[in-house]
């Protein structure tokens, strides 16, 4: 996945005061910005080099069904239905007849051409602004065919971050425990997924129970809980090589791993004896560092992306709340003190806000506070949901949500949703079994 | 009903006969339907006093015995971790069988309902088997016999989505480990 070759062939590198769109991405966008997706167009010879290796039809018209996707589904774009579509894709790919995009209410246009070159596969995709009549942006990328769809999320974050000023989220993968079984007898699978819902895998067979999966922001490795042989200890995983490693072998229950924002050490929760307090872990010395002491339950810690404080939940106020405090442990605060009880806390990769788990009279609601608890905000409500994770671009939160089972048990279901920060464009995740526990990798290129 | 009936017969002097029956029949229906919930909610409470304290568990249905007498389980209220007069009763009939049975070791699985968030639960049923081992251990049984593993919400005994449901999971169960 890694190997992808990053080429960039052209570049038309426009001045941002020339563009007459922009994304406001900062509030709940109700009037999604009209984009048309010309399919990319391809040349039969290529087409059916392709069609061989991939077995899908026509690629150009599948990496743009990608980027059409996952323009949707951002809730910021509207991608105009093709019928409408008067240019044909090779034309309009060299020069658009803006008039023509303009009359079906095209405000932005994406073409693009795919082909088979040396057995690699080549994309160059363009942006034009409808209105203005001008290119926005030009690039190619070329490498290995079955990279197919990862251009085409490569196309949408380079769009996204060209329209709206941000980095986009596209181009990134989603790692969950998979559930199945009654809910007594549940059995947990790590999974992987791309953003979208595609390439689902199993990472674990479901012999022993597996909890909490984190990515590692700076690669693709990740800690998580195991029950291996019914000790609860936190392990690493590479995705890569499959390699497995028990990393928090203390003479107790280890749990709720996170890594780092460098990637080097992991901190967790170590408990014994009825009292959980935080640990680090350096991964390369294997020091082990203890950071918070207090008889009372501390767990969920989340660094802030400088790596120089921690946010974490507690219940040394009698219930659980967030505190945050310096990566040393010193200067212990409490933050959260609105009405109810508070979990989850994990820390915005922009580092202003941190996003949390509230349970109030019965509901539990998935919400932000700035870092110094002011500004609390409930994005949704439910019957029970919680484990908010950040896309990496800070925009976006998934968790999961379960339902209520009726008067005789029946009806449990475990799903990932995804919700923007503005509290708009609430959607289920699909995956193929139950889901719970997701996490959100950072951009795989770049 | 004392009230009710004064009414009736201030109003007999001034209505006609069909409109005292007709009130007599409502106040009657009324009675009816009032002793009917007196008798209905009566019927709830004591089954849910028959099962719960507070919010605690007090029931059988779950619980499994490790031997004659000695059941091997103890429930806690939401969110707590102390041992309940029950609780402690239960763990000295634990006690004194593990006193009698001195090779045995066993393990205390602590286990919380499915209102909290994962990996506080963790946490608290990790505390609540420690109750349970702190208590064995007054009564002298060493902590070597003695392990804890939790399970936070991960294993249900009952799968609803009720009080009762919940009352029954957040539990600490003493499971025979040799």
């Amino acid at each position: 996945m890694i190997r992808i070759l990053f080429i960039i062939l052209l570049l038309v590198s426009p001045i941002r005061a020339f563009a007459l769109i922009e994304v406001d991405i900062t509030r709940g966008n109700l009037n999604p910005l009209p984009v048309a997706v010309s399919p990319l167009s391809i040349d039969e010879n290529s087409r059916k080099s392709f069609e061989k290796i991939i077995e899908k039809k026509n690629i150009g018209s599948e990496i743009s069904l990608i980027v059409e996707n996952n323009l949707k589904t951002s809730g910021l774009f509207n991608p105009l239905n093709k019928d409408a579509f008067l240019q044909a894709p090779d034309i309009a790919n060299l020069k658009p007849r803006f008039e023509d995009w303009n009359l079906i209410k095209a405000q932005a246009l994406i073409t693009g051409k795919v082909s088979f070159i040396n057995e690699k596969l080549r994309v160059e995709f363009r942006l034009w602004d409808v209105l203005a009549g001008k290119e926005m942006m030009a690039l190619a990328f070329t490498t290995v065919p079955n990279n197919w769809r990862r251009v085409g999320h490569i196309i949408t974050d380079k769009v996204y971050e060209r329209l709206t000023g941000e980095k986009g989220y596209f181009d990134t993968r989603i790692i969950y425990v998979a559930e199945e079984g009654p809910k007594t007898k549940r059995i947990k699978k790590l999974a992987i997924m791309d953003q979208d819902g595609a390439n689902n895998k199993f990472l674990t067979l479901g012999n022993e129970l597996v909890l909490t999966p984190r990515f590692n922001p700076t690669s693709q490795m990740v800690t998580y809980l195991s029950y291996f042989r019914n000790l609860p200890r936190v392990y690493l995983l590479d995705i890569e090589t499959g390699m497995q490693e028990v990393v928090g072998d203390f003479p107790g229950m280890t749990f709720a791993p996170r890594f780092s924002p460098d990637g080097k050490k992991i901190i967790m929760s170590f408990a014994k004896d009825g009292n959980s307090d935080i640990y680090t872990m350096d991964l390369e010395n294997r020091i082990v560092e203890k950071i918070s002491n207090h008889p009372s339950i501390d767990t969920s810690p989340s660094y802030s992306p400088d790596g120089k404080y921690i946010c974490f939940n507690s219940d040394r106020s009698g219930y659980q709340q967030i505190y945050i405090m310096n990566s040393d442990g010193s200067n212990v605060k409490r933050i959260s003190f609105g009405n109810g009880l508070y979990g989850t806390p994990v820390w915005s990769p922009r580092g202003d806000l941190i996003a949390f788990t509230k349970l109030h009279k019965g509901k539990f609601y998935i919400g932000v506070m700035r870092t110094d608890g002011s500004g609390e905000r409930l994005l949704t409500e439910n019957f029970y949901q919680e484990a908010p994770s950040w896309s990496p671009n800070g925009r976006v939160l998934i968790f999961y949500r379960e339902t209520k089972t009726d008067s005789k048990g029946k009806g449990f279901s475990a799903k990932l949703w995804s919700i923007d920060l503005t509290g708009y464009n609430e959607r289920l995740v699909d995956t193929p079994t139950d889901a719970s526990d997701p996490s959100w990798s950072s951009l795989l290129s770049n | 009903m004392k009230h009710l009936i004064s009414c009736e017969k201030v109003l007999i002097r001034n209505i006609d006969q069909g409109a005292i029956m007709k009130l007599n029949k409502i106040l009657k229906k009324a009675f009816l339907v009032t002793v009917a919930c007196l008798v209905l909610s009566a019927c709830a409470t004591s089954k849910k006093t028959g099962q719960m304290q507070g919010d605690v568990y007090t029931g059988t249905d779950t619980v499994e015995y490790l031997a004659s007498g000695v059941p091997d389980r103890v429930f806690f209220a939401t969110n707590e971790t102390v041992l309940t007069t029950a609780a402690r009763e239960t763990l000295r009939k634990q006690a004194a069988w593990l006193r009698k049975n001195s090779d045995l070791t066993i393990v205390l699985e602590g286990h919380a309902d499915e209102r909290g968030t994962r990996e506080y639960n963790l946490a608290l049923g990790e505390r609540r088997a420690n109750s349970a081992k702190d208590y064995l251990m007054t009564y002298g049984i060493s902590s070597d016999r003695i392990s804890v593993l939790s399970y936070g919400k991960e294993r249900p005994v009952d799968s609803g989505s009720n009080p009762l449901a919940w009352s029954k999971n957040r539990r600490s169960v003493t499971v025979k480990a040799n």
